[in-house]
């Protein structure tokens, strides 16, 4: 069977690199085929690397608290550029301050992640995940 | 004695340049109009009447030609992405010496078909798609091409998973299969294509073009191959050509990222990199000067009116073969080709963009990194004309206007005083030693 296609990176200005390196080779370990953008990631670079590989899912991680700005719009970017129904993930430090993770969940759930994790959430969790979501 | 006899045929001048390759020695060179249209021949005959009148008769053992006549290596390039594989058809086509006339990305349109069809490109690169990755873009661009009312030849370099399709849809045409241009998200893979594009040029397109044999590729690929012998020895460098009609940039150098700390984005660029400013030239391009850099800038540095600009530029831009004759003209050209050199070097260069996160500044590149690169060299009609080459040359290296663009910061100058760079690419790929000896001694410093 074909490998499933992941692109993944951490978004906007941030430049935590190595949760990043742990998620790709975790990810590649479980038999993902995966593009990794690294860190400093524009949505539109996402978007891109998702059109060319033909990507069934984009795994967004953010770790400096700006994750709300940065993913706003990248739901609606990626209807517009042809990805409709992409399966999109997003975890890690993702908002400011301590706030219950319902909240958070709840406001990046509306934004248009499928998944959405808190702060020391593991791998596996989210390879669990993506083989439920992706019929693997 | 081995006499070697270097051609190029120009759009405008076809230029000989002979050398005694047994003592790597230029004998002479001299220059015609070039007769496309007639016969080739009479413009090499009489270059070559020239060119005996300083030598005396010579016996050749070998000719070679190159040649940006009849229109150069015209290509039509499609990819999927912009900034990924059609990006990356886009390098690998210029690195082969072509002159882009059509790009496109994503999905064809019934109005892009009539359009490719009425450019008549001497060959169309299909691309999209890394290995594995979309399929979608590229079979339909192979479906649309397919039926397409004209005869050129069709590179296929895009997601390998397609091919056998691709080559079903494309059975009635002649169609090359190459590896993909961009195997995955930003890997660069475009020396298979460059070479492929070579090959069609030398088995079909020289015919059809009227030229003779003796072609062995395009001018700006002959170029690029002497800047890469060159570099070989002395190190880095960047190489400018203005045109009338285009001004050409190439740079030899990896370019990677040279301080610690630097985050590279996007596709990574080739070591011996072309590019190539259609709108950007001295005669037939020059209002794209114009609009790249403002009249008012090209006033200031003429010492000339914006309203004298502008007539003058009109002018030029009617009398592409006009050459410059008063103190105004003259400086009006100066002017011209420094906002040129300029643009097409900032849109060469790569740019470093400094960012300030939540844990500090970043510094971002994209493109090459050029501020270490040693050497210009400088070649065209419109460099080599001119006696102010060195104030053209600042024009091009890294400037505190524009901190963001990595171009040279400190150089020194060859010029090509002979136009022999093109020779010497074609000459590299016989004699290589012979052609670099034959560079370093008939370069001169500027």
């Amino acid at each position: 069977m074909e490998k499933k296609k992941l692109v993944l990176g951490v978004i906007g200005a941030d430049v935590h690199a190595v949760g990043n390196k742990i998620l790709y080779h975790a990810f590649t370990e479980a038999g993902f085929d995966v593009t990794n953008l690294g860190v400093m990631v524009s949505q539109e670079e996402f978007i891109a690397a998702a059109i060319e590989t033909a990507a069934d899912a984009i795994i967004v991680s953010s770790l400096y608290g700006h994750g709300e700005l940065d993913c706003r719009g990248m739901r609606e970017k990626c209807d517009e550029s042809g990805l409709e129904g992409i399966l999109m993930y997003v975890g890690g430090n993702i908002v400011v301050g301590k706030q219950p993770f319902e909240d958070v969940e709840k406001r990046f759930k509306a934004m248009g992640f499928d998944r959405v994790y808190g702060p020391g959430t593991a791998p596996e969790t989210a390879i669990e995940a993506l083989r439920e979501d992706l019929g693997k | 004695m081995e006499n070697i006899l270097l051609i190029d045929y120009g759009s405008t001048f076809t230029k000989v340049v002979a050398v005694d390759a047994s003592e790597s020695k230029l004998l002479g060179f001299a220059s015609a109009y070039t007769t496309v249209d007639t016969d080739v021949c009479e413009g090499l005959n009489s270059a070559l009447g020239e060119l005996e009148k300083q030598t005396g008769k010579i016996d050749f053992h070998k000719r070679m030609a190159c040649s940006s006549a009849a229109g150069g290596l015209r290509m039509v390039v499609c990819g999927l992405v912009p900034e990924l594989t059609a990006k990356a058809a886009t390098l690998a086509s210029m690195g082969a010496g072509a002159k882009i006339v059509g790009l496109y990305s994503y999905e064809l349109i019934e109005e892009d078909i009539t359009e490719i069809a009425a450019k008549k490109p001497d060959i169309l690169l299909l691309t999209g798609g890394t290995d594995g990755g979309n399929k979608k873009c590229i079979l339909h661009n192979a479906e649309v091409l397919a039926g397409i009312p004209a005869d050129f030849p069709i590179i296929v370099a895009g997601n390998r998973s397609t091919k056998h399709d691709i080559m079903q849809i494309l059975k009635n045409r002649r169609t090359y299969l190459c590896d993909n241009v961009m195997p995955s998200v930003e890997t660069l893979n475009i020396e298979p294509v460059k070479q492929l594009i070579r090959d069609i040029f030398l088995e079909r397109i020289i015919h059809a073009k009227g030229l003779t044999d003796e072609v062995t590729m395009p001018t700006p690929a002959a170029v690029l191959a002497a800047t890469e012998l060159l570099a070989s020895d002395i190190g880095d460098l960047m190489a400018i050509d203005v045109g009338g009609a285009t001004t050409d940039i190439y740079s030899i150098a990896d370019g990677a990222p040279n301080k610690s700390g630097v985050i590279y984005k996007g596709l990574p660029e080739p070591y011996a990199k072309r590019t190539v400013e259609g709108d950007i030239g001295m005669r037939y391009s020059v209002h794209g000067i114009v609009e790249a850099a403002g009249a008012s800038k090209i006033a200031k540095l003429s010492e000339l009116t914006k309203e004298q600009v502008t007539r003058q530029v009109q002018y030029l831009s009617e009398h592409t073969d006009s050459l410059p004759t008063s103190n105004e003209q003259k400086a009006l050209d100066f002017a011209l080709a420094a906002m040129a050199i300029e643009t097409a070097t900032l849109r060469h260069a790569g740019t470093l963009e400094e960012i300030f996160t939540t844990s500090g500044r970043a510094l971002v590149q994209t493109g090459k990194d050029l501020t270490e690169v040693k050497t210009i060299v400088m070649t065209g009609g419109a460099l080599l004309k001119t006696d102010k080459q060195k104030e053209l040359a600042t024009h091009a290296l890294y400037s505190d206007m524009q901190p963001q663009s990595l171009r040279p910061m400190k150089v020194n100058l060859l010029i090509d005083k002979y136009y022999i760079l093109a020779a010497m690419g074609l000459l590299c790929g016989y004699a290589p030693t012979t052609a670099l000896e034959i560079l370093k001694a008939n370069m001169t410093k500027g």
